[in-house]
């Protein structure tokens, strides 16, 4: 017994010389002190990582049997389904594992939103946050064609026919990307590159820069109090509990609760109704037969429906009036000549663009400015306080008012656009873009509640 | 506020978009329910009989292979290869059609796609539907039309089953006393013109059957699935109970 424990601790020691092993451990596990408050929103870090391990893990099986051909990539999904050992389950924990990456993440960065997490001095973990959510959305997007059925393709080509819309460098930039003037085999095998080794190789390093930049800060809590401001005396965190055991066996209770719901999808209902797998994936591409509605997935139709609603009436009727508004309002309330100034050539210029860009474009600038809003919000909200705990009305009712546009974005994404449906989508849009526009007002005028010293808990 | 959110986030619309535009059936107001019994496997022998006599001479199913059908099906390979094998293929192989794609179009002017996965692609109700709803319509090229997918390209094959249909005509006399064109189909019904070898509720067992059948074409894993997914859950609920407990344990001296 004390030989075993006096030869593991040598081998320990020998390694420690060697290698950071014990310091590694001790600095961002079992002396790494998080908030001892955590509550449901924060499962879904721990929960992203999960998903992404089993993604890994899964594609790396289906690789080994997947073929990348026009000619050959539809069999051989199916070829997975039937042939291959345990194949449909690889496939189903791969498919199912894509949608929930998304729901897990939506979830993580509601949880930002609730307890300000992307405030001072966590701005650069949001942003890289941010930029690991466009990375998923690519390798999403890649993956899908992959499988080659008829929805893949025709999905394909009109997301990427979207570049076409640029002013001179579009139809060269779209055929770049496709490598060929449609989606075709070219376009197969560089997604298949891309997809399964250049964004993976991408997502890790943004992922492993994510848990650094989070453990040099350290968390936020539902309170959004920094717990690094109250220490005893050796410098730990009164508020703080060593990330190993507590929550270690904390996460592996929730990782287990969300298996179950992953089991119950991936074994019995791995299409989810069309909304996992769509029933026009279920043929195989067809240059001839196009889907009667060509729609993504559900986890990017919240931007497709932004693209859709950007019509030429839009353009007109509702963002004109938007931007002059807003630059009103800039100049109204910022006394800054220099910023009037610009503000005003700003908007002088969108409006020329208006008149005499095409809306098509217009579409295409909104779905990019709807994912790059999100990398100002850290300087959007002027709050004095984070928690959603202890702000007034006002952001209370801009964030259930952005969460219920963003939901019905989503839904309208995955119906055809007519009368009454592309009105909401419109109305929607402009929700989703005042929530940001109008964040340094409603967050500076909103009444907030005082901030305890320590951490509610119980 | 807090319930709110989550009552928000809980409204995500999931229901309605249940197999959108794959309920649709022609000219139908909706497809007919149709009972899916994986487990009853008399029935599915049923369908894979009807299935390799009728419809692979044109249909491919050529993502399944013979063997695997066999297996699951509890069909013994002898028996499969004198039966159910006409193509001259081995056991291993894929299900392929015998009929070349340019004689198919020579014939049909469509070539007649591939069933494996056509349940999941349409539904196992529009299948069945369609499959019982062909009627006689002379001016189309093979003599047949179907009230689920108009003007389609494949005769009645079971036309000897079922017997011949036509569109039920408008007992009372047509309006403005204008005659109603025969062919056409006036309302969603067919009714029997002549009589075939089986009775309606013959016939829409066997079509059951051969849905049925088709099904599991689409997905021979269900089979086991659903089996293995109970497993998983209960292991899942008993080591949930596990952690839960381990993590009151160490959670005991957090104040
Ligand atoms: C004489 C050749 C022939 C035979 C035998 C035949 N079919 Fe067809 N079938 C066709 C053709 C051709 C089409 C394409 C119709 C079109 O696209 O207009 C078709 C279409 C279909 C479709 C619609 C596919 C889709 O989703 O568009 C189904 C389902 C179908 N057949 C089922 C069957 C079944 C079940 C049998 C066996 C009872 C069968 N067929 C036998 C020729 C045939
Ligand atoms: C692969 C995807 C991701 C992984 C694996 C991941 C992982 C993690 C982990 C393990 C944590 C700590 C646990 C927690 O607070 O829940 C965390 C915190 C955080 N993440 Fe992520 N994350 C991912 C994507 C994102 C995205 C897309 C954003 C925002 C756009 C984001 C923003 C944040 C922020 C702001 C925190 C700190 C939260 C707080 O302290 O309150 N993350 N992440």
């Amino acid at each position: 017994m004390n030989t075993k424990a006096g030869a593991w601790r040598r081998l320990l020691g020998w390694v420690d010389d060697r290698y950071p092993l014990s310091e590694t451990w001790e600095a961002h596990l079992s002396k790494y002190y998080a908030p001892k408050n955590f509550n449901f929103w924060y499962y879904f870090g721990s929960l992203a990582l999960v998903v992404l391990v089993l993604q890994i893990l899964t594609g790396i099986f289906l690789t080994m049997h997947y073929k990348p051909d026009t000619g050959l990539a539809f069999a051989s999904v199916e070829y997975i389904m039937r042939d291959v050992d345990w194949g449909w389950l690889i496939r189903y924990l791969h498919s199912t594992g894509a949608s929930l990456f998304f729901v897990v993440v939506y979830l993580h960065m509601f949880r930002a939103f609730l307890y300000g997490s992307h405030r001072n001095p966590r701005e650069l973990l949001w942003i890289i946050g941010v930029v690991i959510f466009i990375a998923l959305m690519a390798e999403a997007f890649m993956g899908y064609l992959l499988p080659w059925g008829n929805m893949s393709y025709w999905g394909a080509q009109v997301i990427i026919s979207l570049f076409d819309a640029i002013p001179v460098v579009g139809p060269g930039l779209a055929e770049w990307i496709r490598g060929d003037f449609v989606v075709a085999d070219a376009t197969l095998n560089r997604f298949f590159a891309l997809h399964v080794v250049a964004v993976p190789l991408v997502l890790i390093m943004l992922v492993f820069i994510h848990i650094v930049a989070l453990h040099k800060v350290g968390s936020n809590n539902p309170d959004g109090i920094e717990i690094k401001k109250k220490k005893d005396a050796r410098g730990i965190p009164l508020d703080g509990i060593p990330f190993h055991p507590y929550y270690t066996v904390k996460d592996i209770v929730g990782t287990t609760v969300f298996l179950i719901v992953f089991t119950v999808i991936a074994f019995f209902i791995p299409e989810l109704w069309g909304w996992f797998l769509e029933h026009d994936n279920f043929i195989p591409a067809n240059i001839l037969q196009t889907p009667q509605e060509i729609k993504p997935l559900w986890y990017f139709t919240p931007f497709y429906s932004i693209l859709r609603a950007t019509t030429s009436d839009m353009v007109a009727w509702g963002l004109t009036p938007l931007v002059i508004v807003m630059a009103a309002l800039i100049i109204f309330s910022v006394k800054r000549a220099r910023t009037r100034l610009v503000t005003s050539a700003i908007a002088a210029l969108l409006l020329i663009g208006f008149y005499f860009i095409e809306a098509k474009v217009w579409g295409v600038v909104l779905m990019g400015l709807a994912l790059g809003a999100f990398f100002l919000v850290p300087w959007l909200d002027r709050s004095p306080v984070k928690s959603i705990r202890y702000r007034g009305w006002m952001y209370k009712t801009a964030l259930t008012f952005f969460t219920i546009a963003f939901i019905v974005l989503g839904y309208l994404g995955t119906k055809p656009p007519s009368g009454l449906y592309s009105l909401l989508a419109k109305i929607g849009l402009v929700i989703y873009f005042l929530f940001f526009l109008l964040m340094p007002w409603y967050t500076t005028f909103d009444k907030t509640k005082p901030v305890p010293e320590r951490v509610t808990w119980k | 506020m807090r319930t709110l959110l989550l009552l928000v986030l809980m409204g995500l619309p999931l229901g309605g978009h249940a197999a959108e535009g794959h309920n649709e059936c022609g000219q139908l107001a909706k497809c007919d329910p149709v009972k899916i019994d994986l487990r009853d496997q008399p029935s599915l022998q049923r369908g894979a009989r009807t299935f390799v006599n009728y419809c692979l001479p044109c249909h491919g199913a050529s993502y399944m292979r013979y063997n695997r059908m066999g297996q699951d099906l509890g069909i013994p390979e002898d028996l499969l290869k004198e039966d159910m094998i006409f193509t001259g293929d081995k056991v291993g192989d894929l299900m392929k059609t015998a009929m070349r794609k340019e004689d198919a179009k020579e014939w049909l002017k469509t070539a007649p796609p591939d069933l494996t996965l056509v349940t999941r692609w349409r539904s196992p109700e529009w299948v069945y539907t369609y499959l019982r709803n062909f009627y006689r319509d002379d001016k189309s090229a093979s003599g047949w039309n179907n009230l689920v997918f108009p003007n389609v390209a494949m005769p009645h094959v079971l036309y000897e089953w079922q017997g011949e249909l036509r569109p039920a005509q408008p007992t009372a006399q047509a309006q403005d006393g204008k005659p109603v064109e025969k062919t056409a189909p006036t309302s969603e019904r067919l009714e029997v013109a002549k009589p075939g070898a089986k009775t309606a509720a013959e016939f829409d067992r066997d079509m059951r059957d051969l849905t049925n059948f088709l099904v599991y074409l689409g997905e021979p894993a269900k089979l086991d699935r659903y089996r293995i997914g109970v497993y998983v859950l209960i292991f899942l609920a008993v080591f949930l109970v596990f952690a839960y407990l381990l993590k009151k344990e160490y959670w005991k001296d957090v104040h």
